[in-house]
């Protein structure tokens, strides 16, 4: 193949709801020690979605606010985020507020009622999903890595399922890798490794097993050089995406196996049309 | 007597029972309690002991990296706004006290007088707020302090509150007007010194006043700040305590956060010499260690502290301040500009960090921190 790097990555784009990125990396916008910061983190990231916690910004004043004013609503998916919300009826409440400000109507879903590790109320969840997308939103929740749940939620049309590597903050990598390894194999909508992502290494290590994605809030927030940390996320991700397209990752790709051998064994019967 | 209750632990953790825990402690064991992610009471008095003087910069390092990862380099910023300083309670300490023999002016702010206080403060950038009263539940009654919360949510994104202890019906009704936190010292936990320092009124119940957190957070309140007075007894064993407390809340109010003050007492009325003055280096101590022992819970710096310390101490674990505070009622505008005619109005301590809400704000800046005005947490989506 003579594909060059970059065109193959962008021959290979992340797509959501319908929607194609580039770009395999979210990023979270809280603990940045500047807008600066933050500015140039999402520059050398390459990130096209950048979620924003609704409760820490001000969505009246975007001019003013230290996270809005540097987000570019043609460059990146600003993805309000409902941390702050304990029940589903908050969450929607929160979403409601965003979208009548103007943001498109995505929401990142995040209910997490015990505020010192925030692991997200399966419960909770599960119902705001429900509600959210009967409103109209296009729903991308943040999960324990629980695969029934990601089942469940993805029967209910959530556009993507996030669950947690790690607690929020904790740098500790993909702790919960056996359960994520059966999450990306059952699903059907992106699988995107949210939290507890320290190192590029960590993001890599999500990209090879066939995460779809990864967000990174804390460990690119916390560096000592915001745009060498950035960069090197951006590769570790594009590397692990690409080491999982070259045959690393054992599950996805065999689902999507182009010329099936025993497809003359079927020929009559096809209960599956799409 | 419920069978687990606050008191009864403390009854367990009684003062010869952590005495001959700190008897113990040795250089190991201090090295041990450095290298755990999760501590125990044992591994927190090493950090509290005079063995861990020599390790105080590692102890600080670490305390700095785990801020980092919870909360990021950034400091939530809030003022405090004094609605009254009438006082029932005769507490030997504070310039309130109904017997400090201070003659200056007492005074409640009426509606008015509160709206224009918080337009004030408006002005000034704050959109987070803590309202204060004395200990005068009868002149002071609950229902003001609600109708206060309702004024003030609608010039602020976050409003708590540090008055009286109150039963959980009361709380509940601040829950319900959208008040987020609860800020209330327990002063000390030490129950001799408490009945020493506490010489009359309702705040002389120590039971009372040392459940009434677990009551606010039953009723719904979700944020509870904790604290001691530094100052009034022997911190090696109140900020034991202090934790004790920190921790059985978080088991009690799993879904509140408990978050920690740590007050110096420096000025007090001539009849009060503070008894167990905590130097800084000692601070300095008991932030880190608290900061190891409770990774995730957010710490508050008041204005008694000069403004060099306050640079000081941001990277040591603090992640909120308050900023061009006033401790008098109507000190931002009604009561600011009083005639020599006038008595002055009493202020409940004298301000050490005398900067404008701008000049903490480029402090904090200049420390590589990025202010934080707005984070409202579960009292406003409540009140949408």
């Amino acid at each position: 193949m003579e594909e060059t790097n970059s065109t193959y990555l962008y021959n290979d784009p992340l797509i959501i709801a319908g929607r194609k990125f580039k770009s395999r990396i979210l990023i979270g916008t809280g603990k940045f020690p500047s807008a600066e910061a933050l500015r140039k983190t999402i520059k050398a990231s390459g990130t096209e979605i950048v979620t924003v916690a609704l409760r820490r910004v001000d969505l009246k004043k975007p001019e003013n606010d230290s996270i809005l004013s540097v987000l570019n609503p043609k460059e990146v998916l600003i993805l309000p985020n409902t941390s702050g919300a304990r029940t589903a009826e908050e969450a929607l409440k929160l979403a409601r507020i965003a979208r009548a400000a103007g943001l498109e109507p995505w929401v990142k879903l995040e209910l997490t009622p015990e505020p010192r590790y925030l692991l997200p109320d399966p419960i909770e969840t599960l119902k705001a999903a429900e509600l959210l997308i009967k409103d109209g939103f296009i729903v991308l929740p943040y999960i324990q890595a629980d695969p029934i749940l990601a089942k469940k939620l993805e029967e209910l049309g959530t556009a993507t399922v996030m669950p947690l590597g790690a607690p929020i903050g904790s740098n500790k990598g993909l702790k919960t890798k056996e359960f994520i390894k059966i999450i990306i194999e059952q699903s059907n909508i992106p699988v995107v490794v949210d939290a507890g992502l320290g190192a590029p290494s960590h993001a890599a290590e999500a990209m090879e097993i066939g995460a779809d994605a990864v967000l990174v809030n804390t460990a690119l927030a916390d560096a000592q050089d915001h745009e060498k940390m950035a960069m090197a996320f951006r590769l570790s991700t594009e590397a692990g995406r690409l080491a999982f397209r070259a045959g690393l990752g054992p599950q996805r790709d065999t689902a999507e196996a182009s010329s099936p051998l025993t497809g003359f064994l079927f020929n009559s019967n096809s209960n599956n049309k799409s | 007597m419920e069978p687990f209750s606050f008191s009864n632990i403390l009854n367990h953790w009684n003062s010869e029972y952590i005495q001959e825990i700190y008897n113990r402690v040795d250089e190991d064991k201090v090295l041990l309690a450095l290298d755990k992610d999760t501590l125990s009471i044992e591994d927190l008095i090493a950090l509290l002991s005079l063995k861990a003087l020599p390790f105080l910069e590692k102890m600080a390092q670490k305390a700095n990296r785990l801020t980092r990862w919870h909360f990021g380099r950034t400091i939530s910023l809030y003022a405090p706004i004094y609605l009254s300083n009438l006082c029932a309670s005769d507490c030997v300490y504070c310039y309130f006290a109904s017997h400090s023999g201070i003659r200056e002016k007492r005074v409640t702010l009426t509606e008015e007088q509160i709206r224009s206080e918080c337009n004030e403060l408006n002005k000034r950038g704050i959109q987070t707020v803590l309202l204060l009263t004395g200990d005068a539940p009868k002149i002071v009654p609950v229902d003001y302090i609600s109708q206060a919360v309702h004024i003030a949510k609608e010039y602020f994104k976050s409003v708590s509150v540090e008055v009286y202890s109150m039963d959980e019906e009361h709380y509940a009704q601040l829950a319900k007007d959208g008040t987020e936190g609860v800020t209330l010292y327990m002063e000390t936990y030490d129950k001799d010194i408490y009945d020493k320092v506490h010489l009359s009124g309702k705040k002389k119940d120590y039971l009372y006043r040392l459940n009434a957190l677990e009551r606010a957070g039953r009723a719904g309140i979700r944020r509870l700040t904790c604290g001691v007075l530094l100052g009034l007894s022997d911190w090696h064993l109140d900020i034991v305590w202090l934790a004790l407390h920190a921790k059985y809340l978080e088991k009690m109010c799993w879904q509140s956060v408990i978050s920690l003050s740590f007050p110096r007492l420096k000025h007090t009325p001539s009849r009060f010499k503070v008894p167990h003055l905590v130097s800084l280096q000692e601070l300095v101590q008991i932030i880190t260690a608290m900061r190891l022992f409770l990774p995730y819970s957010p710490f508050n710096l008041s204005t008694r502290e000069s403004a060099e310390v306050r640079d000081h101490l941001i990277p040591l674990g603090i992640t909120s301040m308050s900023a061009g505070s006033s401790t008098r009622p109507g000190g931002y505008k009604v009561y600011q500009e009083s005639t020599p005619t006038q008595r002055p109005v009493l202020e409940q301590f004298e301000i050490d960090d005398q900067r404008t809400v701008e000049e903490v704000v480029s402090a904090i800046k200049n420390k590589g921190y990025d202010p934080v005005w707005v984070d409202f947490d579960p009292g406003f989506i409540k009140s949408l």
